[in-house]
This record gives C-alpha cells, sequence and structure tokens, in this order.
C-alpha cells in the first residue's frame, strides 16, 4: 500500500487494455500459429496479469520489500512447475525398471 | 488499547507511523497471496503435465466449452477488478458515497460472473452429460481418445470450482467492506479492509486471467467445432 494515488485516467486505460487483451488471445485462437498459439495465448495473459498486477495492486508503488516477496514467490512457482516438468518430461528417456524385480541383482548379491 | 487523542483512526500503536502501517498491512496479505499462488500453482501444473499426456483428449474437451461465455466471464471479472480499484480510489480521496457504490458494482458484477458460470456453463454441462460423476457419456464421434476426456471436465470443474469459491468468499468479504464503507469506517489515512481486500479481489481475477486461455482458448480452436 502506498500513499501514492493512481490517476482513475490511469485506471480506465488499464482496463480498456486489459479488454483488448482479452479481444487479441481470444482472436488468436481461432487462427492457426502450430505451437505459437500456445505460446501466444500464455504471452497475452502474462502481460495481463503484469497490468494487473502493477497498476491495480499498486505493485509499481508499493516499497521495495513487497515487490521482493513477489519476486520470490514467483521463483518458486517456476521451480515447482520447472521442477515438475523436467521430471515428467524425462523419464522416457531412460527404461523405467518395474515391480519388485528391480531389487533382484542387489538381494542375490546378498544372500 | 490505549489510543493517543493525535493518532489518526485506524492507527495501531506498535507501528512507527500510518506508512510503517500500511506496508506491514500489505506485506501480510501478499504472503498470504503467495501461499495461494503455490495452493493454485500445484493445480496448474499437474492441468500441464496431465494436458501433455493426453493431448487429444484434452483438445476434445476443450472444444466442448463455449468460448463466449468465457470470454464474456472474463470482461466481467475484469470490470470488477476495475470498480475494486476506484473504490479503494474513492477512499483514498475520501468519497464514501463513492466507495459505497463501486463496493456495490464490484459485487453485482462478481455475482454476474457467478451467474454465467453456474446457469450457462455448468447446467449446460450437466444437460450435455459432460459431469463426470454425474452420468458423463463419453460420444463415440471422439474416438480412442474419448475415455479421457472425463480427466479434462474433473480438472475443468475442480478448477473453476476452486475459483468461484474464492469468487464466493470475496463477495462474502465484499459484503462486509461495504458496511463498514457506509458507516464511514475508511478515511484517506486509515482504508487498510479495503486495499488488503481488493488484493485478493484482483489475485482470484488473475486466477480467471490464466484459466480462461488454459481451458478455453489453447484446445486447437482453429480446427473448427467439428474435430
Amino acid at each position: 500500500m502506498s500513499e501514492h494515488i493512481v490517476p482513475v485516467s490511469l485506471y480506465i486505460g488499464i482496463f480498456v487494455a486489459l479488454l483488448c487483451l482479452t479481444a487479441l488471445t481470444t482472436g488468436v485462437a481461432y487462427i492457426d500459429l502450430g505451437a505459437f498459439n500456445t505460446v501466444a495465448a500464455l504471452a497475452i495473459a502474462v502481460v495481463k496479469m503484469l497490468l494487473v498486477v502493477l497498476f491495480f495492486m499498486h505493485v509499481k508503488y508499493s516499497g521495495r520489500l513487497i515487490q521482493v516477496f513477489i519476486l520470490a514467490g514467483a521463483l518458486f512457482l517456476a521451480i515447482l512447475i520447472t521442477l515438475t516438468l523436467a521430471d515428467e518430461l524425462t523419464r522416457h528417456w531412460s527404461p523405467t525398471p518395474t515391480g519388485w524385480g528391480m531389487f533382484v541383482p542387489f538381494l542375490s548379491r546378498l544372500f | 488499547m490505549t489510543v493517543h487523542s493525535a493518532h489518526p483512526p485506524g492507527f495501531a500503536h506498535q507501528f512507527e507511523d500510518m506508512e510503517q502501517q500500511r506496508e506491514a498491512d500489505s506485506l501480510g496479505m501478499w504472503v498470504f497471496l503467495l501461499t495461494e499462488i503455490m495452493f493454485f500453482g500445484g493445480l496448474f501444473a499437474t492441468y500441464i503435465i496431465y494436458r501433455a499426456l493426453y493431448l487429444p483428449a484434452f483438445e476434445i474437451g476443450s472444444h466442448q466449452l463455449e468460448v463466449r461465455f468465457g470470454a464474456l466471464n472474463t470482461a466481467v471479472l475484469i470490470g470488477s477488478s476495475l470498480t475494486m480499484a476506484l473504490a479503494i480510489h474513492s477512499a483514498q480521496v475520501g468519497k464514501r458515497r463513492a466507495q459505497v457504490g463501486f463496493l456495490i458494482t464490484t459485487m453485482i458484477l462478481g455475482a454476474a460472473f457467478l451467474a454465467i458460470k453456474f446457469t450457462f456453463e455448468w447446467h449446460h454441462d450437466y444437460v450435455e452429460h459432460l459431469v463426470p460423476g454425474l452420468g458423463f457419456v463419453i460420444r463415440p464421434e471422439w474416438g480412442a481418445a474419448g475415455q479421457h476426456v472425463p480427466m479434462f471436465f474433473c480438472f475443468y470443474f475442480f478448477m473453476t470450482g476452486l475459483h468461484a469459491l474464492h469468487m464466493i468468499i470475496g463477495i462474502g468479504v465484499l459484503t462486509v467492506l461495504t458496511i463498514m464503507a457506509h458507516r464511514g469506517r475508511f478515511t484517506p489515512e486509515y482504508y487498510a479492509p479495503l486495499e488488503v481486500s481488493g488484493l485478493y479481489w484482483h489475485f482470484v481475477d488473475i486466477v480467471w486471467i490464466f484459466l480462461f486461455p488454459l481451458l478455453y482458448l489453447i484446445g486447437g480452436r482453429y480446427m473448427g467445432a467439428g474435430h
């Protein structure tokens, strides 16, 4: 929260920009761009999120402490998604041993 | 609690000044919102993985949704974020009646979102047999991928349901705020309940900003409804 008072005209401007971006992302979904469709949809969503966070949520005018906390949150979200995908998307690269049979080589050596 | 006569209303004595109190209020709310981000983040990560595993089924599922309702609801929610921001602005410049007006408009827009979601979308899905567990019918034209389409709808109902729950809680919070604003509890010096509730409302808006493309748009819309 800050002493800074955002003028109403700026709020209206952000609102209009968000509506335009909603129309844009809806329109782009009907054009075949291949893999770029997903990229475009998510990129527009990120831009919309930034507009809401910076202006509606006043983060542009907030203190550094709040800004650092938010960046830390974004970092942990990135870790959550990236590491989960890094596991999930690379599993087929090596054969996965299944069942208790995977322990047989070790156990037969022990006994 | 002793309140010195020189203190502005709403000022808690453990803070140096109002500016420090304001920052502490917002920081506390942001920490809560970060836990919410991780909460929804887990759902989003799961959605991304299952979408990658069963892409054809997720595209078929996405095609059953009506983009016009999703886009309309996005516009309604963005409008409610604007009126929420304007309600806080009214408090900052000391306009009491405008605060109440903007808060009520925000509630109406929030209720409109839920009405569109429940009556035009969820009810329609129920009639079309698209609700897993409530008579879901796998259609023959979906082919081999059809058996995994209920999985898309599990994600759809769980994610939009959780979002709707946040909206309902938000409307409850707004009701209290409207009463407080009507009683003149907010001044240009002290409007922390409005500010932190605004942060929550905008956060719920942001969740929808991501749900809309993920559920409605990236399902190969360009291939046409016949897909």
